[in-house]
């Protein structure tokens, strides 16, 4: 396994619903915490990558705005789209460009200010990430795509809505104790059952998928710092190595996916590529970052990453090995659904988390073990787009 | 032109296989075939990507599918919130795939995944012209 570019600092912004400050202010936050993370300058930086969803910006080229803004020119920029995995196909240009040997160090921006369109709005602009020429002129919405993986997946593997109840009750642990999430507050069964008056979570969004089922719109940005070598043994006492880098696409009309019940195969073909680059396999892996945009979705990525057979995902969350104290902790800061999913800023929240966990800096949310390495499952749309990484010491 | 009277609501105005509304108001839907090597499409697409050609004939989709799996929208996007709620799914015909809305008389709690469906032309009363799978 090659340890040929390194990830040097990590920052984040608090997730939140209603950023009170404009996006480049916004991309500041994540920013300033990386340079101060990783101990160097801008002068230090050779190109800058931005990634987010444009949908959601009035903004049209961020990326020469906000190099501006956070002092990155006139060192190249470029703009990088996958929709929710944009930051996480960003890290992979930046990685290549390092390997390319055409930059010593590159910054990764992702960004996303959600709460300047309505929800519905928000919905449709997300559906047209899909079919908008066959698809969305039937009233599409990324928790209906997700519906339609979780009705034939529970046909057919006997997962429950319990089930997917556990995996948001999960997530709400973690939440809990992760003070960048945006929804703060621990999930019950109650909040869940449609006979208590003041449950918050168990309206039908898209059958069979619930409110509670679905993560949560918010504002937020994510930095990743990329360094060769030579720069990550100069500038860091504890570089965290890209061991494997895998990305996949797929048909974005339903009608051209093979079986529903088997989940996203992006998420097998980037996971397949990513274990070989790095020459291991999912049992090494200490501990995971999957996305989970919707509970179903965790589910699909356990099978999908090898972490249980196919069909078998549930008994995961039965077990609950994926906590903390599990056989293979996943999400254990709050994931999509509790900490929020700030579309181009996911993938690198995603990155500074396992960055955190491999450095034994993840305060409360720290997995046992001195884990040396993780993996970040990212993806993009309906499963249009995936990438997973895997990161080491 | 002539696409934008696709769905409920279209997002499309021109494309290349806009004959397939012309198609849907005969009653008819309709996929592609590549005339060179005989890939087929559903839905339609103006170019063949297995031969690169151009050349292509229509198809009539087959009558008998079963549902693969199908979604109840409680929630609808900006647009299409009069609709609600409203069912979708998608049709396996053995290997061609097909994804519609379901008919409207049909019960969510008659829908089940694997039941015997087909798929019919479908005219809205503001005129825009779609399909909708049915039930078999
Ligand atoms: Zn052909």
């Amino acid at each position: 396994m090659a340890k040929d570019v390194a990830v040097i600092g990590v920052g984040q912004s608090s997730f939140v619903r209603g950023y009170e400050g404009s996006i480049r202010e916004l991309a500041f936050e994540a920013f300033r915490e990386a340079m101060q993370d990783a101990g160097i300058t801008q002068k230090d930086v050779g190109a800058s990558v931005f990634c987010s969803a444009p949908e959601y910006d009035k903004q049209r080229s961020p990326a020469g705005v906000l190099a501006e803004y956070l002092g990155l020119i006139p060192q190249p920029t470029f703009y990088i789209e996958t929709v929710c995995s944009s930051s996480s196909s960003g890290v992979k240009v930046g990685y290549s460009m390092i390997k390319a040997g055409l930059h010593d160090i590159v910054v990764v921006l992702g960004f996303q200010k959600m709460s300047e369109i309505t929800s519905a709005e928000s919905q449709e602009r997300m559906g047209r990430g899909a079919d908008i020429q066959w698809e969305a002129p039937f009233g599409t919405m990324m928790p209906a795509y997700y519906a339609l993986y979780a009705q034939a997946y529970m046909a057919k593997n006997g997962l429950t809505h319990e089930d997917l109840m556990n995996v948001r009750i999960k997530s709400g642990t973690y939440g809990q104790i992760n003070e960048r999430a945006v929804y703060r507050k621990g999930v019950k069964a109650a909040d869940f059952d449609a006979s208590n008056p003041d449950a918050r979570m168990a309206g039908a969004v898209a059958w069979p998928l619930r409110v509670g089922d679905a993560c949560a719109n918010a504002d937020g940005s994510s930095c990743v710092i990329l360094a060769n070598a030579e720069k990550a043994k100069a500038f860091s006492k504890k570089p965290v190595w890209i061991l494997g880098i895998g990305a996949a696409s797929e048909a974005v009309n339903m009608a051209a996916r093979p079986d529903f019940a088997k989940g996203l195969s992006v998420g097998y073909g980037a996971a397949n590529e990513a274990y070989k680059m790095a020459g291991i396999t999912s049992k090494d892996v200490k501990v995971a970052e999957v996305h989970d945009c919707f509970t179903i979705a965790e589910i699909m990525a356990y099978e999908g990453l090898g972490f249980a057979p196919m069909g078998e995902g549930k008994q995961l969350i039965r077990e609950k090995a994926t906590y903390k104290e599990g056989k293979i902790p996943v999400n254990v800061d709050g994931g999509l659904l509790s900490k929020g999913h700030p579309i181009g800023a996911t993938g690198g929240s995603q990155i500074r988390t396992i960055v955190l966990q491999l450095r034994g800096e993840a305060g409360p949310m720290q997995v046992p073990g001195d884990p040396d390495i993780g993996l970040v499952h990212n993806v993009g749309g309906v499963g249009l787009y995936g990438n997973v990484t895997i990161f080491g010491r | 032109m002539g696409f934008e009277k696709f769905g409920r609501k279209s997002f499309t105005g021109i494309t290349k296989t806009a004959k397939f509304v012309d198609l849907l108001t005969e009653g008819k839907i309709e996929g592609t075939v590549c005339k060179q090597c005989g890939a087929k499409f559903f839905p339609p697409r103006a170019d063949c990507a297995s031969c690169f050609s151009k050349d292509m004939d229509w198809f009539e989709v087959p009558k008998k599918g079963k549902l693969e799996t199908f979604t109840i929208a409680y929630y609808a996007p900006f647009g299409f919130e009069k609709d609600c709620p409203y069912t979708m799914g998608v049709v396996d015909f053995s290997g061609l795939k097909l994804f519609a809305r379901l008919a409207k008389d049909l019960k969510p709690e008659d829908v089940k995944v694997g039941m015997d469906v087909t798929v019919n032309p479908l005219q809205y009363e503001d005129g825009q012209m779609s399909f909708e799978i049915a039930k078999a």
